[in-house]
């Protein structure tokens, strides 16, 4: 085994190491951009879907654990779920939270609104988190609102993984995982194939 | 009388299915399964040894083994 294949397997403790900085200091929030990021990077420059495939660490440790632990419950996945429409709708819907969280950040950047330092759980409910904001005033306030609207949207995708790990197949969230989704789109629309 | 051929099944994927997040490929002890363009998941049939592996993680059930 290459020392390449060793690495490469071993991104699952990256994510863990990421989830976990965001409790001691939410500004580490903005390390997940790269998981948005590179994703999509390499599918736009030929290298297809190779983020999901091998560097995922989310989806290598929904293996670990729902597969090589055996606490999934292995179940199929109902068609709805693994329906064209609702992946692409999941896709949409993601990107709408995602400009949400950049306007309360633009608000806050502008003066228009205060900083709230809670992580929203799925869109819905706070979570004090005022622990982590450990910046002291040094960097610009709207950074540290995106790093909360950031962890916010990285945190409750990972719950939604980890609830779709343990009810369906261990990597069922890859199904309609907004960034599986927009890679594969982009890879498809590169080969000239139907969406 | 005659010679009876045992067939073994063989993976095939459903593309319309397949999500391409290459967990098939992680798991398959024969590397017979490909993705393809970033699109779907191809199996070498040649390679194939029929152990259901991919089918039995594929999230998306876009795996079945029927006899080639």
């Amino acid at each position: 085994m290459s020392m390449a294949k060793n690495w490469k397997d071993k991104m699952w403790i990256v994510s863990i190491v990421y989830f976990s900085l965001g409790f001691f200091n939410i500004i580490f929030a903005w390390l997940g951009m790269l998981c948005f990021i590179i994703p999509i990077l390499m599918s736009v420059f030929g290298k297809e879907k190779n983020f999901c495939n091998g560097y995922c660490g989310r989806g290598q440790l929904f293996t670990l654990i729902g597969a090589n632990r055996g606490i999934s419950l292995n179940r199929e996945l109902p068609a709805f779920l693994k329906s064209r429409w609702f992946r692409y709708g999941f896709l949409l819907f993601f990107m709408i939270m995602f400009l949400n969280m950049l306007f309360a950040t633009w608000a806050v950047f502008a003066g228009n609104g205060s900083l709230n330092e809670s992580v929203k759980l799925f869109w819905t409910f706070d979570l004090p988190w005022k622990w982590a904001n450990r910046t002291g005033g040094k960097i610009p306030l709207w950074t540290v609102q995106f790093a909360y609207g950031f962890y916010s949207l990285m945190l409750t995708s990972l719950i939604l993984g980890l609830m779709s790990m343990l009810v369906f197949r261990p990597r069922a969230w890859c199904v309609y995982c907004p960034m599986g989704t927009a890679t594969q789109m982009i890879c498809k629309i590169r080969e000239g194939e139907g969406l | 009388m005659t010679a009876s051929v045992k067939k073994r099944k063989k993976a095939k994927v459903l593309r319309e299915d397949c999500v391409a997040c290459g967990a098939c490929v992680n798991v398959c002890p024969a590397a017979a399964v490909i993705i393809h363009k970033g699109i779907w998941a191809d199996v070498d049939h040649d390679r194939c040894i029929g152990c259901s592996k991919c089918a039995a993680i594929c999230p998306a059930s876009a795996i079945r083994m029927e006899i080639s």
